[in-house]
């Protein structure tokens, strides 16, 4: 079976820095993977790579057996990997509702003469979609928010709001990146639920990245370990957990 | 051949003119990512201002080295002072706004103060004070080697060597560069980030100060709108070397002002203020980030 | 039970309908009872309403920022007046039907000029297009100059300009005079640009726009293409400055390169802080507030001498920007206003 999501040791080099050397990871339809590691250590730049934000240096990044190096981050999204953000960028100033309508744009027909004209088929389509995002919004009990501003809501249903906005592009693959920053342990624990449910009911691909290992530990099949842009190891949450290089690098040792 | 030697000797005179005026523009882009479109106006303001002062003291027509240094302290002085004015009361006051509202307001201070000169200063052209008397100091054939060119060309080495002094060498110009690389860290290790920011412009302003005195030399012709197409051509100088960049202002610079001569010289003089546009529009597409400036890469 | 799509469409046509109806009466009432300086203030509402509004597309709604709008507006001036004295389309007494097809020609060349101007600009983040389009406004100004065929630094003299129309009903003759048609002519244009820009707010392409304004990377993220949107956001407003030329030329029935300086620019920059960027009903108030400002002030300006205009102006950009930076309207509309909801555009 061929792999959704092949990366072939990709580098991001910032001048004389590199942030990631070589990564490589393959990823087979709905897996659920965790990629951990420092802080420093390239995971959002492997994101940020993986989405079009940045082109590798080097390496491919091949997505269902085809190259996505060099796309534009709208045409990879349109091939359905798509993404959260560590540091929330929701459209502020727009509605919740606008918000997740607008990762529904790549797949709403109508031009712009129908909605100047407001045909039937505009009204199909608006509707269509208005009813999509308010059951996506329901997966987080976001609904009745929905015509609050972003910004109005709290930290953590911003969070959520992000996923739900991903989720509306109608991915294969998605990409979390500190999907649980800032949540308390219940809403964590929410979250690690309902991660696993959307992979399953949306028959997705998930990969996260995360600081809270018990999130990490309790849902990845996988784990990818970062440190200092190098992988250091790769294995299921058990071996990781007693890997010395890991714990090495989250303790740090005396590199002299 | 000579006449390419003296459109060169033209070209360079009028590029580094353009050079200092860039240097304002990318000092205050590097720091603030601002275009400081009031910049051209407080150019202008400082042709108006040693322009008055000369008169003042009655010496308007007593041509002088001793003239060319009062009057570029006078006009540095004076930039350096509405350059801080406009910072500190329609800048400042922003300081946390989105971009856009501040470029809306430094096209309001630029109004201001080109429509403000025309009602004080009057709208139609004065002629600048003599500065220097325009005598040729060399030839070679038809090529002439006048003593304004070479003022010019003095006056701006010798502000670039001073400006690269305090920039590298200095400690204000440390944590300006400082600043300029990013503020939040500049800040959290105590540099006063809105004091730097006061002296970028006052810096920037004051190079522009010299660079209305040297084109008012060469140009006798001062009005309140003097500004507006120096202004758009020094900063697509900025852009072409590479906007924040300083080496780029000055390349730029020179490389605006040597085509410009150029395309007078060889074809014709109705499209000199379009290839200005032309050649911005060339760099958009070719390489936004200018002849010296590496592309940023958006933290994201 | 969910309305159908049809009688949804039905029921959108109810508004546009009623509104063509409200200009007629509103032209014919203007026509009958002010003098004809009263009236041209009101084609220069127009005129500076489509303006102000397409311009609100760009810098208001997907958050780019032009400040040479009046070089679209030269454009299409010219082009429609250029035309206008070579073809007509239709003879007399149905001249004026010729005047939507100039101002759809001068539009779709300014829509052009657009397109060139936005594709190498556009492609970039940050503040290329205000100097690109304030470079352009000036090019457009030094090209005009230049050019005799359409009066260069003279000026294009004769444009033609709606005539009066006399109709016999029953053996009585009617006339119908050449300014209710033009006012009609420049209102029906006001009224297109407004619904079409109100209408693409309200649809996913709207949304684009200020998905574009809030974050480009996001928007990226989320699957829209930004540089299309921006440039779509941009060719359109470059479209409507054409057609707000075109009314202008006809009216004024003369064109000088000098109409269209920066100033002109920078009154639609300022129509559309003023109103609330992003506010279409925010632009309709400026526009109205800065075609009469000027001739509020004209007594204090014939005691001065100066044309003290352009300092009132600079000073309110930046005393706006400071206190009120979202303008008279915020990114709120007059509906919202009168539900007293909190929803933005």
């Amino acid at each position: 079976m061929p792999k959704l999501l092949e990366v072939q040791e990709i580098t991001m080099q910032f001048g004389g820095l590199k942030a990631v050397d070589r990564f490589s990871m393959e990823l087979s339809q709905g897996e659920l993977v965790g990629l951990i590691g420092p802080n420093g250590a390239g995971k959002t730049t492997v994101f940020n790579m993986l989405t079009g934000v940045y082109t590798p240096t080097s390496g491919d990044v091949l997505f269902e057996s085809s190259s996505i190096k060099g796309l534009k981050p709208y045409q990879i999204s349109h091939l359905g990997l798509t993404r959260t953000f560590q540091n929330i960028r929701l459209f502020k100033d727009l509605s919740v509702l606008d918000n997740v309508l607008i990762a529904c744009d790549q797949h709403i027909a109508y031009g712009m003469l129908a909605s100047v004209l407001k045909t039937p088929f505009y009204f199909k389509e608006e509707m269509i979609y208005q009813e999509k995002a308010l059951e996506l919004l329901k997966i987080f009990r976001l609904e009745h928010k929905c015509q609050e501003l972003a910004s109005a809501l709290p930290y953590g249903d911003q969070r959520k709001l992000e996923i739900i906005r991903a989720l509306a592009t109608d991915p294969k693959m998605i990409l979390l990146d500190e999907p649980a920053a800032g949540m308390n342990h219940a809403e964590t624990h929410d979250l690690m639920k309902t991660i696993v449910r959307i992979r399953d009911e949306f028959q997705l691909t998930v990969l996260l990245i995360e600081h809270d290992m018990k999130l990490v530990m309790g849902i990845c099949e996988r784990i990818f370990v970062l440190d200092h842009g190098v992988t250091i190891a790769v294995g299921d949450p058990g071996s990781i957990q007693t890997n010395t290089k890991v714990i090495e690098a989250y303790l740090g040792v005396d590199e002299s | 051949m000579q006449d390419f030697v003296q459109h060169l000797i033209n070209g360079i005179s009028l590029g580094s003119i353009y050079a200092l005026i860039a240097l304002g523009y990318t000092m205050v882009y590097g720091i603030l990512q601002l275009i400081n479109f009031a910049h051209a106006d407080v150019y202008m303001v400082g042709a108006f201002a040693a322009y008055y002062v000369a008169r003042f003291f009655g010496i308007d027509s007593s041509p002088g080295i001793s003239t060319l240094i009062l009057l570029l302290i006078v006009s540095m002085v004076s930039c350096s002072v509405l350059g801080l004015l406009i910072e500190r009361f329609a800048y400042r006051p922003l300081r946390n706004s989105p971009r856009l509202n501040i470029l809306i307001t430094a096209i309001g201070v630029s109004f201001f103060l080109e429509y403000l000169g025309q009602i004080v200063f009057g709208p139609d052209p004065k002629v600048f004070p003599d500065v220097l008397v325009d005598a040729n100091l060399f030839s070679w054939g038809q090529v002439q080697l006048r003593s304004f060119d070479v003022a010019i060309f003095c006056v701006v080495m010798i502000t670039m060597l001073a400006l690269n002094f305090l920039i590298y060498r200095t400690k204000v110009g440390k944590a300006m560069r400082a600043v300029s690389s990013n503020q939040q860290v500049a800040a959290l290790m105590g540099v006063n980030v809105d004091r730097i920011i006061a002296v970028t412009f006052v810096i920037g302003s004051s190079l522009a100060g010299v660079g209305s005195v040297l084109v008012g030399m060469k140009y006798p012709k001062i009005d309140p709108l003097m500004g507006l197409l120096i202004g758009l051509k020094a900063f697509v100088a900025a852009v072409l070397g590479g906007i924040g960049n300083l080496m780029g202002a000055i390349l730029g610079g020179i490389i605006m002002g040597l085509s410009e001569e150029m395309v007078v010289g060889y074809w014709a003089s109705t499209y000199r203020d379009a290839l200005a546009f032309g050649i911005l529009i060339l760099i958009l597409i070719f390489r936004p980030a200018g002849l010296l400036g590496k592309s940023q890469i958006e933290k994201v | 039970m969910k309305p159908e799509p049809k009688t949804l469409f039905k029921k959108s046509l109810i508004v546009p309908i009623i509104s063509v109806f409200l200009v007629i009466a509103f032209a014919l009432f203007i026509d009958l009872s002010v003098n004809a300086y009263i009236q041209l203030l009101f084609i220069y509402i127009c005129v500076n309403a489509i303006m102000g509004l397409g311009l609100n597309l760009v810098n208001g709604l997907t958050g780019q920022f032009s400040i040479g709008h009046a070089g679209f507006m030269a454009v299409g001036a010219y082009l429609s007046a250029y035309v206008s004295t070579k073809i007509s389309f239709f003879a007399a007494p149905f001249e004026m039907f010729n005047f939507p097809i100039y101002a759809i020609s001068g539009g779709l060349l300014a829509a052009t000029a657009g397109l060139v101007v936005g594709l190498p600009s556009l492609r970039l983040r940050g503040d290329y297009l205000a100097i690109v389009t304030l470079g352009f406004g000036e090019i457009i100004r030094v090209v005009l100059l230049n050019v005799d065929a359409i009066g260069g630094a003279r000026g294009f003299y004769g444009i033609p300009g709606f005539q009066d129309l006399v109709v016999s009903i029953g053996g009585t003759p009617i006339v119908v005079h050449a300014f209710f048609l033009g006012f009609v002519h420049a209102l029906l244009w006001l009224l297109v640009t407004f619904l079409v820009i109100w209408r693409l707010v309200r649809s996913t392409h709207g949304r684009a726009f200020k998905s574009v304004r809030e974050d480009e990377i996001a928007a990226e993220a989320m699957g829209i293409n930004t540089t299309k949107v921006k440039v779509r956001a941009f060719v359109l407003s470059s479209f409507f400055a054409g057609v707000a030329g075109s009314i202008f030329a006809h009216f004024a029935n003369y064109l000088n390169p000098s109409t269209f300086s920066f100033i002109k620019s920078v009154d639609a920059i300022i129509i559309v802080v003023l109103g609330g960027m992003g506010s279409l009903t925010g632009s309709l108030i400026a526009a109205v507030v800065i075609t009469l400002l000027p001739e509020i002030l004209r007594p204090l300006q014939e005691i001065t001498g100066v044309d003290l205009r352009m300092v009132i102006y600079a000073l309110l950009l930046i005393v706006l920007m400071i206190v009120r930076p979202k303008g008279i309207m915020g990114s709120k509309e007059l509906p919202d206003l009168w539900r007293g909801d909190a929803k933005t555009t």
